[in-house]
């Protein structure tokens, strides 16, 4: 035993808690080595960078980016976050991770030895490589540009501001920010974003645009085709669009080109952003799998000692922790633990099955662990993930439960909780929970005015008869801010009767 | 392998661009928050920077969200008691949380504010906006009472005790290099040519001699020293604005002012004592409190003892008058003076506070203030106080104060830059 703890010792990396770029540096090259040649972990190269607290609350402000352009409601957003981090309210992040390639990871100077060792195993090489791999982040974002991209944008607004004014472009900012969550492709796969590209593009962009909504806004139609127009009505646009900015930069009738590549910029970046909302749950429970599996590897390799993995083992508790619905901390479901606990599952599920597993996972229940995990990894968001993969076993330890609040009736119903009967209902149900689309109201561009008034209707597909809340005029307001002309929005039931109509009319112009 | 880059001394304050253009953007807000805050802190912690807190709707970006009503689905864990099947009443308020997340009634309180931090500077920054002390810019820049000695390199006439030895040897030297420097060289070749000359050629030897002793008179003639190699160091006076200033408060401490008063005009005092504080290097500060007698005292004393009696305003008028010639000498001090009171005087007392105030302090100062607080009449002393103002417009006001609330607009109405123009 002796002979054992003394041999740990002298294999230990460091034994101080205190951290220096030597220390770092080989706490990296081990977790490397345990995460490419024994868990076959798929990663870009990485780039550490050692920050202060201030500079950490800097990039909580900009969304985590080490670029951006200048925008009131981060200053907002960064005075919340220092007021709250210098009264003791929260604590910060120990790591902020971007999907790039390199990966940039930010540490904390603040951070002990063994927080940084678990923020390089989470952040290096949990994170990043579920960014290289998972199929959202690989067809709907460009590691390789985004960097170059946010420079790219950043120095186009700021020429904006110089050139038209920074009121101007606050203005219509504010109206692009309000619509992002609906700038985005949900379908169709976008081309990656360079900036070099990007640069070269933007000027063959202005004129087809120029001329292509000059097609549209035709206003004295050749004489001989009259007749026939006045015949057909035209119906603009064909199909229903649920790219609201994408809508306005290509058919706004009234904006100057600068105010169309800024709407492009937002739209770009939400579309960056969106994969990330899509899978919190898997890419967090999957980097918080890794960094457990990676430093009990180190401790059972001797390269870490007692002491590093309590210290270790405190904060991962607390990371992983969930209160119940009924407790003062309770703030939704924790997606680290939730993913974490799935991710373990899954293991187990191949490693050690029981008959329930046989029956509910047949084709995992005793297969390879590291390659499951990775095709789960590459293939799934957490929609999907949590349909396909959410054990009796998860649920039973969770206690989940399923509400229904219906507001015909006159209590709320308890549906479905963590029975037999009730697993399935109950998966399907919180796999709902995590689908974007029926959390945010489905609004789509239906139909423009072409020939007349010019008007915009937009139509919320109204589901399960939620209704839209009090932002809506302020939203009509960016609408139309953006649109020019008068905007018409319609709750629509499924079957097609409008349940409440709201209309914003614009100015004269 | 990864890079690990240290990015500790990169810039800091990425932030500052966006942080200013949140407080521009709430600048209205944040203007009131200060002001409000003004009327409502106590004296000791008024300097401190201060939390501002606006209203959540204020500040809110708005965006596309369920509201209540229709069927709501959630999943929440930490079941204990329920089973499917079961109902549960609704909580009271209508239906509580929002769109898909349950926690709006635990947490939800608080939330209403968005409260942040700014800091003193900043406080003070917007608490002094637009605001200008009179005269004292028109002050600094014409007065010449005020002088500082400065160098100001070498001059070629001075004072014998001026002189700068060092510069004037340099000179000496330089003079005589450049007058006898091709005299010496000539020398030099004389005197190696009578060297190597030999004694036969004595029409030669003579030749040289005889411009040698010439030279050697040109060189003795050079002096050591010249009138004009002299340097002297040279001083300029300058001008300066004096960076002192004196406040005298002033306030009656009689019976008639209760507590109340008193701490409104605390609050008034330290308003002063801030403003003057950002523009003066220095700033001393006295305190008289008055009732029959007028007394110096510290602030300690000045706020917080208590007296009883009459009042007598000319004692405490007379008092600073003498502070004022003894040890602020108008030159060298900019002084400032605030008066509080309620406003009753001793009626016989009127007249020697016009004249105490017209002979010895109103010329000297370079502002006086005046505030009566308390929603009464107007009392004697603003009567005669309104006639000296016609006198004194330009560096004399009176307001009335009822409350702490109105303390803050009356200050700003005191000191109003649009009284430069008056």
């Amino acid at each position: 035993m002796m002979a054992h703890e003394m041999n740990r010792e002298k294999n230990c990396i460091s034994t101080s808690s205190e951290w220096t770029f030597e220390t770092i540096e080989r706490y990296d090259r081990e977790i490397a080595r345990i995460a490419h040649e024994k868990f076959r972990l798929d990663t870009y190269p990485n780039q550490i960078e050692v920050i202060r607290s201030d500079q950490m609350m800097d990039a909580y402000a900009s969304v985590g980016m080490p670029v951006f352009y200048n925008h009131w409601s981060y200053g907002k957003h960064f005075v919340n976050v220092e007021q709250n981090y210098s009264r003791g309210r929260m604590g910060l992040a120990y790591e902020i991770v971007i999907n790039s390639n390199p990966c940039i990871a930010y540490l904390m100077e603040e951070n002990t030895l063994t927080m940084q060792a678990l923020v390089i195993a989470h952040a290096c090489y949990g994170h990043n490589s579920f960014f290289k791999g998972n199929y959202l982040f690989r067809s709907w974002t460009d590691a390789d540009g985004i960097i170059d991209y946010l420079v790219f944008a950043k120095h186009f607004i700021t020429q904006c501001e110089e050139r038209h004014g920074v009121a101007e472009v606050e203005r219509l900012l504010d109206s692009c920010h309000a619509l992002m969550n609906y700038g985005v492709d949900r379908y169709k796969r976008p081309r990656p974003i360079s900036a070099a590209a990007e640069k070269q593009r933007q000027q063959e962009r202005e004129e087809y645009v120029q001329r292509h909504l000059n097609d549209l806004w035709r206003t004295l139609p050749r004489l001989k085709e009259k007749l026939d127009q006045e015949r057909e009505i035209p119906t603009f646009p064909a199909e229903p669009q649920e790219n609201l900015l994408y809508f306005f930069e290509k058919n706004a009738p009234h904006l100057d080109s600068w105010q169309r590549e800024i709407i492009r910029i937002v739209r770009k970046i939400a579309q960056y952003f969106y994969p990330q909302r899509q899978t919190q749950v898997m890419n967090e429970g999957w980097a918080t799998f890794w960094h457990y599996t990676i430093l009990n590897e180190m401790y059972d390799e001797g390269l870490v000692n007692e002491g590093f993995m309590m210290e270790f083992l405190t904060s991962h508790t607390n990371v992983v922790m969930q209160p119940g619905f009924d407790s003062p901390y309770y703030s939704g479901i924790n997606p680290y633990a939730l993913g974490f606990a799935m991710m373990q599952d899954i293991r187990r599920i191949c490693e050690h099955p029981t008959a329930e597993d046989r029956e509910w996972f047949p084709e995992i229940a005793g297969s390879d662990w590291i390659g499951t995990l990775d095709n789960v990894m590459r293939n799934y968001r957490d929609e999907s993930f949590i349909l396909q993969f959410m054990s009796p076993k998860i649920m039973r330890d969770f206690h989940f439960f399923a509400l229904e609040d219906d507001d015909r009736r006159n209590a709320i119903d308890v549906v479905a909780i963590h029975n037999e009967r009730g697993y399935r209902e109950l998966r399907e149900r919180l796999s709902q929970q995590y689908n974007l689309s029926s959390n945010e109201p489905d609004i789509q561009v239906e139909n423009v005015n072409v020939r007349g008034d010019r008007s915009l209707t937009l139509h919320h597909n109204m589901h399960n008869r939620r209704p839209l809340g009090n932002d809506t005029y302020e939203m009509l307001r960016h609408a139309h801010q953006l649109w020019g002309y008068d905007v018409h929005l319609h709750s629509v039931e499924p079957d097609g009767r409008r349940v409440r109509s709201y209309h914003l009319q614009g100015e004269a112009t | 392998m990864a890079y690990i880059v240290d990015r500790r001394l990169n810039s800091k304050n990425k932030s500052l661009v966006n942080r200013q253009r949140f407080l521009k953007r709430y600048h209205k807000q944040i203007r009131e928050a200060v002001s409000d805050a003004v009327s409502r802190r106590n004296m000791t912690d008024m300097e401190q920077g201060d939390t501002i807190t606006i209203p959540k709707r204020d500040i809110s970006e708005p965006h596309f969200h369920h509201g209540d009503g229709g069927q709501r689905e959630i999943v929440h864990p930490g079941n204990r008691e329920f089973i499917e099947g079961d109902r549960i009443q609704r909580p009271p308020k209508g239906g509580g949380g929002g769109s898909g997340s349950g926690d709006a009634s635990d947490s939800g309180e608080g939330m209403d504010d968005f409260v942040f931090q700014i800091s003193q500077s900043e406080f003070l920054e917007y608490l002094f906006e637009d605001l200008a002390l009179p005269n004292m810019v028109k002050r600094q820049l014409t007065t010449t009472d005020s002088f500082e000695t400065r160098r100001a390199g070498y001059s070629e006439v001075g004072n014998p005790n001026q002189l700068n030895i060092v510069r004037s040897m340099r000179s000496a030297h330089a003079r005589r290099i450049a007058l006898g420097g091709r005299s010496r060289r000539r020398r030099l070749e004389i005197l190696a040519e009578l060297e190597q000359l030999d004694e036969s050629e004595t029409e030669r030897r003579e030749l040289l001699e005889e411009e040698l002793s010439r030279l050697n008179v040109r060189l003795n003639r050079i002096p050591f020293l010249d009138d004009f190699d002299l340097k002297y160091n040279l001083h300029v006076r300058v001008p300066t604005p004096s960076p002192k200033a004196v406040m005298f408060c002033v306030m009656d401490v009689s019976g008639s002012m209760t507590q109340d008063i008193k701490d409104t005009a605390k609050r008034f005092f330290f308003l002063l004592y801030l403003f003057l504080k950002k523009n003066y290097e220095k700033i001393e500060v006295v305190f008289i409190r008055h009732h029959t007698q007028a007394q110096e005292v510290d602030e300690e004393t000045f706020f917080y003892s208590r007296e009883t009696g009459g009042t007598v305003v000319s004692s405490a008028l007379n008092l600073m008058g003498d502070i004022i010639a003894e040890r602020y000498s108008p030159n060298a001090w900019n002084i400032y003076c605030a008066q509080a009171s309620d406003g009753d005087n001793w009626q016989e007392d009127n007249e020697r506070c016009h004249k105490a105030l017209t002979a010895s302090v109103l010329p000297m100062v370079q502002y006086y203030t005046y505030i009566e607080i308390g929603d009464r009449e107007p009392q004697g002393l603003w009567r005669l106080y309104e006639h000296l103002q016609s006198d004194f417009s330009d560096r004399f006001a009176i307001q009335r104060v009822r409350n702490n609330a109105e303390i803050y607009p009356v200050f700003r109405e005191l000191f109003r830059k649009t009284m430069e123009v008056e």
